[in-house]
């Protein structure tokens, strides 16, 4: 009887409650849309971009061959003779993102370790904002910072280094990654759960022990992203390296000489006063497709590794 | 032992029974024996050996467990997190060779009381201990103490299952290659037969190089009890082994403390009452951060002294 009492009570509620339903169901409905035309945005951005880096790159593959824009070890567009061979922006760009990394993952893994496992707190507190602040200056102070402090620095220890050269740049990228990479695997190690730092103490594993063998193995994958995210913007760096490397295209791999990277190219020319719709403008669509493929990859592969990693041990 | 002195005083109040209970414990030791009192726990043998004053304890106990001599005491220890105080005057003694139990309800510092014993506590910030754990006679939180060297001879096994994201063979093989233990033959003896002790090498031999992480969560719980052995400590501290545990591994667990028993010095932390009374020779009673009893398990199950511990054996506590 009481179950009927209350299937009574409720349907005389019907009224209402119908009306609160009506309304969710539409409120639910324009978050729906709303959120899915955000998504929408993004989606149909990214597939412009790429269909117009696309069909000027066909376009300029119509004057240059593939084949002499791969092996070409000359990039010379608006010299004569002209030139398409992407090898030396390659080299620059490879350079600076080799060389960046050289610095920045030694020193921001150690630090990222000595403020999350080894650092007091009170420490950490006066670092950790210093670091953020670092990540905070734009671009273009640390080019200034890079020819007017490090390139001398540079020039006076090795005297064959040129005014601009790929070090300094490596050098100011390296700098510019380093609060990325210190504040992303320092998150991930601070995620580790405290219990599996227990477990390793418990069996009489010391401090650098424990550091070593279970919270960085376990905090990899983080560690890892936050690498992979570094190389992408020293990839992506474009005003600093400007200013420290110069604008030699050149394929070499010694950093103490000028160089340029594909950025850099595509702001000499995009700035300059090349006539659009020429072959010479269509060269940074080319060289941003390069650019685009060469990111890709690197994300690719990284997944690769990381998916790996985590099928493993997550 | 002396705790069951407890019971021959009727009438006495907790307090006054804690006190009568440190006196006759900590006389003896203090500084009675002058070869280990005053020796950094690292010089001290990896044998068991135990105090002398472990002797003068056994003829003083009459009933209840005959052979026992002391491995861990605890005197007057209070443990604080921040401000609060999780463990007040815990003073006990944890004979060798012997199981001993700690029961009470959620909450009341069980794992807090036993992670003080090998100073797991240390890593927890803003956290205070007062009061002396002595191991063998020797004060573990006396300054200069080897906590790492105390480690491997107090091991531990977690209330919350805790493999490294490593393979099942490297888990088990982290402890021994900590102590240097490196040769592959050496290694795979140590892994299978810590292992097998756990109940676990069956289930897991042909795939000892998988991640431990996919391993459920009972194999998980045996394979932190294998990582544990893998070591041989003196004392094994285990809070709440077999929590995750079907009856089946729980026997196979239960077997295992009760022959490891021979060779070790076991404390157990259990929510389980029959565990208890099955695998322990001591028991003790604990209840909002105080010892409220610890007697012989039969003793503490049968005719526990105090109404507190009554109540909660039998189900009636609120
Ligand atoms: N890390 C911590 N920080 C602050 N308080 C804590 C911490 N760990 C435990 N406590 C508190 O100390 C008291 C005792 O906790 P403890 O973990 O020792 O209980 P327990 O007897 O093991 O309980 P359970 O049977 O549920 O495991 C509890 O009130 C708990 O809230
Ligand atoms: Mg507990």
């Amino acid at each position: 009887m009481r179950f009927a009492d209350t299937t009574v009570s409720l349907a005389s509620d019907d009224g209402i409650t119908g009306g609160v339903t009506r309304f969710r169901y539409w409120f639910e409905r324009a978050i729906h849309v709303f959120l899915f035309a955000c998504a929408g945005i993004s989606v149909l951005t990214t597939v412009s971009i790429v269909f117009v880096l696309l069909v000027e790159s066909v376009r300029f593959f119509f004057d240059v061959s593939v084949f002499d824009f791969l092996t070409d070890t000359k990039w010379t567009p608006l010299l004569k003779p002209q030139h398409f061979g992407i090898l030396p922006l390659m080299c620059g760009t490879l350079l600076v993102a080799f060389g960046s990394s050289l610095i920045a993952i030694p020193i921001g893994l150690g630090t990222a370790i000595f403020l999350s496992e080894y650092a007091p707190p009170r420490l950490r507190d006066v670092i950790k904002p210093l670091v953020e602040v670092l990540a905070g200056i734009p671009s273009v102070v640390y080019g200034y910072f890079a020819v007017v402090s490090i390139s001398p620095l540079v020039r006076s220890t090795f005297p064959s280094a040129g005014p601009f050269n790929a070090a300094s740049a490596c050098v100011v990228v390296g700098i510019m990654t380093l609060p990325m990479i210190i504040s992303l695997s320092e998150d991930a190690l601070r995620a580790v759960p405290r219990s599996l730092r227990e477990g390793a103490y418990a069996l009489g594993a010391t401090k650098f022990d424990t550091t070593a063998h279970v919270v960085v193995p376990a905090a990899m994958s983080g560690i890892v992203a936050s690498f992979l995210l570094a190389i992408s913007r020293a990839i992506g760096e474009t005003m600093a390296v400007t200013l420290a490397a110069g604008a030699t295209p050149k394929a070499t791999l010694n950093p103490l000489e000028s160089v340029q990277t594909m950025t850099a190219y595509i702001v000499q020319i995009s700035q300059g006063d090349t006539p659009a719709g020429t072959v010479e403008y269509r060269t940074i669509f080319a060289v941003g497709l390069a650019l685009f493929l060469s990111t890709m990859v690197i994300n690719l592969v990284a997944q690769g590794i990381l998916s790996r990693m985590r099928e493993k041990y997550e | 032992m002396v705790m069951d002195r407890r019971s021959l005083l009727p009438n006495s109040s907790k307090k006054q029974t804690v006190t009568t209970y440190t006196m006759t414990t900590t006389e003896p030791i203090a500084m009675d024996d002058p070869t280990t009192a005053d020796d950094a726990i690292s010089r001290v043998p990896t044998v068991p050996v135990n105090p002398p004053i472990a002797q003068s304890e056994n003829s003083a106990s009459a009933e209840g467990l005959p052979s026992a001599n002391v491995k861990l005491v605890t005197r007057n220890l209070r443990f604080f997190y921040g401000s609060v105080q999780a463990l007040s005057d815990i003073s006990m003694s944890i004979p060798v060779n012997r199981v001993t139990a700690l029961i009470g309800p959620s909450g009341c510092g069980k794992s807090t009381f036993l992670r003080c014993l090998n100073r797991m506590n240390d890593m927890i910030e803003k956290t205070r201990v007062e009061g002396d754990v002595l191991l063998d006679g020797n004060d573990v939180y006396k300054p200069g103490t080897d906590v790492v060297e105390l480690r491997k001879r107090v091991g531990m096994v977690f209330q919350k299952s805790n493999p490294f994201p490593k393979s099942i063979f490297e888990n088990v093989a982290y402890g021994p290659r900590l102590t240097g233990i490196n040769g592959r033959a050496e290694l795979q003896e140590i892994v299978e037969k810590s292992l097998k002790r756990a109940a676990l090498l069956d289930e897991v031999k042909d795939r000892l190089n998988d991640s431990a992480l996919r391993l459920s969560g009972g194999q998980q719980q045996r394979l932190c009890i294998a990582r544990a052995l893998a070591t041989s400590p003196e004392v094994l501290l285990m809070d709440e082994p077999a929590s995750a545990l079907d009856p089946a591994s729980t026997t196979r667990i239960e077997d295992l403390i009760f022959e490891l028993r021979e060779r070790y010095t076991i404390v157990i932390v259990t929510h389980n009452m029959q565990q208890a009374a099955r695998v322990s020779d001591q028991t003790g009673f604990f209840y909002e951060g105080q010892l409220i009893e610890v007697g012989p398990t039969r003793q503490l199950f049968t005719t526990p002294t105090e109404k507190q511990t009554e109540d909660y054996i039998t189900g009636r506590f609120g």
